[in-house]
């Protein structure tokens, strides 16, 4: 199978550059885009990428394969077209080869307070919740910080410092929508200038490449239906 | 050497669920913590748990933490520290609560209260009344909602994180006191001394020295190489649980909750053969168990598939409901994995190797222990470790499930309120000498400067890795792992002479892979020698020439000395509070 | 909360309220228009001139300019906002934007009261 890999190291060359590589499968096993790389980086062990949990579960390994934002541990390799082109994630800066920077994704995250402010002093027990209204956080609390979304929104790479993007968007409708969270106005008096949220344009480019099968663009029509109902 | 320094009250390594709920509870005494993590701490593979958090809370069914202690110490195969066991099931409850007060998102049951789900090895009433129902659950996902909070958590208590730094190796005071650790930065290659008063080690596990593994790619024994280099010893290395359902030929687990659900297992006769092994926990009996059932069922040619090497996880009985609200993560899971979708037919799995019980010694409240030349006790000054890296010990020779993520929490807090007590003694600033930088400096020293014609580090770490699988597997014998020692020795000399072709200095993956394949060496090894050197079956170590587990002898912790010297040390048979519980035979 | 100058509303929200409302008039004001165009296919200019001098139709136009331009300006605002980054460069295109949206304004409430 061919590839055809984003390379880059600072330290070496003066700009990026495409490397073909081929793998023989039917000699060594290989069902998922990272065991490719991992077989790559046995031949070649300059060819750096991010990897954890092999499972899709941990987030570690989104790049742009084919021309889409995926996990390479979750993509397989009989669904790809040859050669199979491998970028790093568009629109942040690359470090090297297939690992970008960032940075700039977890402030955005951290802007939105996620973690669970509640005034009042817990009880002895948990503080309780129904599964109805647990039921509002399911599609938003299971985000594994790939950046895949964030990384294919346009709104998102013309205002990365503006724009919150669709990940931590959607953290900050999780939060929101929490029974248990009683600092939903702070939040939401965060959110109403004209780039935090409103920068979404509805392009669904979140939703379409998300492997949690997550909606960014719904919560954020979320949050914007909660500051209506609240703002007039 | 004279390196950049940073001073903290306290420097944590591993950003998981142990290394960040003792950030927290340092964070937010108000102490400065540094939190060193080689990913960014939402891919610590805590994120990978899925089951659930076991604790007495009796949501669901009448509970307390006498039986999840009673169900704790026999499932260790009585190899567990009762003291400790006792601490972590009656601390419980009130850790659960803190995490569901911190916004963990939790299932719910209709009151209400925190989902329970039943698991295995759990029973009422000292074993006596049938299934317990004791994991906390949020639906399959519990590592990742628990990792996510923790971490929420900590971007609140403004814990100082070193996001993608790995940690070399620790360095000592001119006492002997752990004063702090040699820290690498992944992305510029810069190197930095992170001074402490405190160090905790909370690296996780090391499940990749096996070629079949649940584990991330990151689980190399980081903390386990540290100490050992640090020469301190490490215990009961040859406890390695192999969870039952693995999906076959990948690895992935499938969580012991699709059981819990009412799942089953079933050979190629279609028999639940698990009531053969366990007529009354059946599918919930220990995992060393059913673990053993599968593979003797695949050995004596009742295995599924063309090759008849796996069995058959059959959940398709169950409500389409149930496993999408309660295990949406494992149907994924299946689908990309073995292309099978769990409402409509069985899963193929397989044991995979999963946990490690052994690990570096510590007391309840996380303190690392040595042992002195007359066999005393005595913990390491600085120096702590909690999670999957220690071994308190509270799993023995066989974890429960839902057990480890409990652990995590009890002993990461646990070490957090000892390390905060223990800094209100004023300490003034001890000195370090220099040779104790340049030693901790050797290590990444020789792979900067290695040999270009050397072996490649992946053709190591793929023969060690076969080697392990091979000779240290579920079922072992003398012979064969007399052979493997020989293996793993020959391999840890020729890695003294592997090389390292990429030098540069950003984001070199491959000399982490490097320094990584260190600490498996020496994970694999102290399994090998403690392994070959415990002639018995207990729990997870099952040995062919020596079937029994043997009281008389072999009720003792194993310590693997970085000389590869074992020694002993007593088991704590003496609870705290309650009536210890003796040896019995082990029946599911 | 990012904290903006020369956008219409003081927040995305009043920004996204407006557009939304004044869409609607101009589609209430356009459609209108096609349909009388569609009923009157040999239309005079007298017929077209009495149209204008009520002065419903003069307020209803108002408010469809009125309308128009503040669609505009929040849309012109968000696209150079997305595509001309230095301020420098923004702030004038924006001010000269403004005053011909402005003109065109004051033009049209000649038009429409001049006939």
């Amino acid at each position: 199978m061919k590839f055809s890999i984003y390379r880059y190291n600072p330290e070496v060359d003066s700009k990026p550059y495409m490397q073909n590589y081929e793998l023989d499968l039917t000699k060594t096993p290989a069902v998922m885009v990272l065991d490719a790389i991992k077989l790559l980086k046995a031949q070649d062990e300059t060819l750096s990428f991010r990897r954890s949990c092999s499972e899709g579960v941990c987030g570690s390994d989104a790049m742009n394969i084919n021309g889409r934002n995926a996990l390479a541990c979750v993509t397989s390799l009989s669904t790809l077209k040859e050669p199979v082109v491998l970028r790093p994630l568009p629109g942040m800066p690359v470090i090297r080869d297939l690992i970008v920077d960032l940075t700039n994704f977890y402030e955005q995250y951290k802007k939105t307070k996620p973690y669970l402010q509640n005034s009042q002093p817990p009880p002895a027990k948990e503080r309780l919740q129904s599964p109805e209204e647990r039921a509002k956080l399911d599609g938003l609390y299971e985000c594994i910080l790939c950046g895949c979304c964030s990384s294919a929104c346009p709104s998102y790479w013309w205002n990365p410092d503006k724009f919150l993007g669709p990940a931590a968007a959607l953290q900050a409708t999780r939060f929101i929508l929490d029974s248990r969270d009683d600092a939903t106005q702070d939040r939401l008096a965060q959110l109403e200038d004209a780039y935090s949220i409103f920068r979404c344009r509805s392009i669904m480019n979140c939703v379409d490449v998300c492997p949690k099968g997550l909606n960014p663009t719904k919560a954020i029509a979320d949050i914007r239906d909660k500051l209506i109902e609240d703002g007039v | 050497m004279l390196l950049p320094t940073q001073s903290f009250d306290a420097v944590i390594i591993g950003a998981g669920g142990a290394g960040m709920r003792a950030s927290l509870q340092l964070a937010q005494n108000g102490l400065r913590v540094a939190l060193v993590s080689k990913v960014f701490p939402t891919r610590s593979h805590t994120v990978s748990a899925q089951g659930g958090i076991t604790a007495a809370l009796g949501n669901v069914d009448e509970d307390n933490w006498h039986w999840h202690m009673f169900d704790t110490v026999k499932g260790s195969d009585y190899l567990g520290d009762q003291d400790c066991i006792e601490y972590m099931c009656q601390m419980g409850p009130e850790v659960v609560y803190e995490l569901e007060h911190m916004g963990l998102p939790f299932s719910r049951l209709d009151n209400g209260k925190i989902y329970q789900r039943p698991f295995g090895g759990q029973s009422k009433n000292y074993g006596t009344g049938g299934q317990a129902t004791r994991t906390s659950a949020a639906a399959d996902r519990t590592g990742h909602a628990l990792l996510h909070t923790l971490y929420q958590k900590n971007i609140e208590a403004k814990t100082t994180i070193f996001s993608e730094w790995y940690a070399l190796n620790l360095v000592k005071d001119r006492e002997g006191r752990i004063a702090g650790v040699i820290v690498l930065s992944i992305e510029t290659g810069e190197t930095l001394f992170l001074r402490g008063n405190a160090v905790i080690l909370a690296t996780g596990g090391a499940g990749r020295i096996f070629q079949t593994t649940s584990n991330a790619l990151i689980n190399t024994g980081d903390g386990i190489g540290m100490v050992l280099r640090a020469g301190f010893p490490v215990q009961d290395m040859e406890m390695w649980q192999f969870h039952p359902t693995g999906i076959a030929g990948a690895g992935m687990l499938i969580t012991e909750g699709t059981r819990g659900e009412g799942g089953y297992l079933l050979n190629n006769q279609n028999e639940r053969f698990m009531e053969r092994y366990a007529p009354h926990a059946k599918d919930l009996a220990s995992r060393d168990v059913v673990s053993r059932a599968i593979l003797v069922e695949i050995r004596e040619g009742r295995g599924c598939g063309p090759n008849g090497d796996h069995v058959l996880l059959k959940i398709d009985h169950l409500d389409p409901k149930i496993i999408e609200s309660r295990l949406p993560g494992i149907r994924t899971l299946s689908m990309t994995f073995a292309n099978v979708d769990p409402e409509k037919e069985p899963i193929p799995v397989v044991p995979t190797c999963h946990y490690m019980m052994g690990g570096i010694p510590t007391n309840k409240f996380g303190q690392v222990l040595t042992m002195t030349s007359s066999s005393q006790e005595i913990p390491v000054p600085g120096l702590y470790a909690v999670g999957e890296c220690a071994c308190v010990s509270v799993h023995g020779a066989n974890r429960l499930g839902g057990n480890s993520l409990l652990d995590l929490v009890v002993f990461g807090r646990a070490a957090g309120l000892h390390v905060a007590e223990e800094l209100n003694q004023k300490r003034s600033q001890s000195i370090v000498p220099e040779e104790e930088i340049d030693k901790a400096l050797t290590q990444l020293n020789r792979w900067n400067n290695t040999n270009k014609k050397g072996e490649r580090v992946a053709d190591i770490r793929l023969e060690l890795q076969k080697a392990m699988q091979l000779d240290f597997g579920v079922f072992r014998t003398g012979k064969v792992m007399q052979e493997g020692i020989e293996k793993l020795k020959l391999l840890r000399e020729r890695l003294q002479h592997a090389s390292l072709t990429d030098t540069s200095h950003v984001f070199n993956t491959a000399r982490i892979e490097a320094l990584e394949l260190d600490n498996l060496m020496a994970v694999a090894i102290a399994t090998a020698i403690s392994a070959e050197a415990r002639k018995e079956s207990r729990g997870a170590h099952s040995r062919e020439d020596f079937k029994d587990r043997d009281d008389v002898h072999w009720l003792k912790h194993t310590v693997y000395f970085p000389d590869d010297k074992i020694s002993y040390r007593p088991v704590n048979m003496k609870p705290l509070t309650v009536e210890p519980f003796p040896p019995h035979v082990r029946t599911y | 909360m990012v904290i903006t100058a020369t956008s219409l509303g003081r927040t995305g929200l009043q920004d996204w309220l407006i557009q939304r409302v004044t869409a609607m008039v101009l589609a209430v004001y356009s459609a209108y228009l096609v349909f009388y165009l569609i009923l009157h296919p040999n239309l005079s200019y007298s017929a077209w001139h009495i149209l204008f001098s009520t002065s419903g139709m003069r307020y209803a136009s108002l408010l469809a300019l009125v309308s128009l331009i503040a669609h505009a300006w929040i849309g012109f605002w968000t696209v150079s906002t997305d595509y001309l980054k230095p301020a420098f460069v923004r702030l004038p295109i924006q001010v000269a934007v403004i005053l011909l949206l402005l003109g065109n304004l004051v033009w049209g409430i000649q038009i429409l009261w001049g006939i």
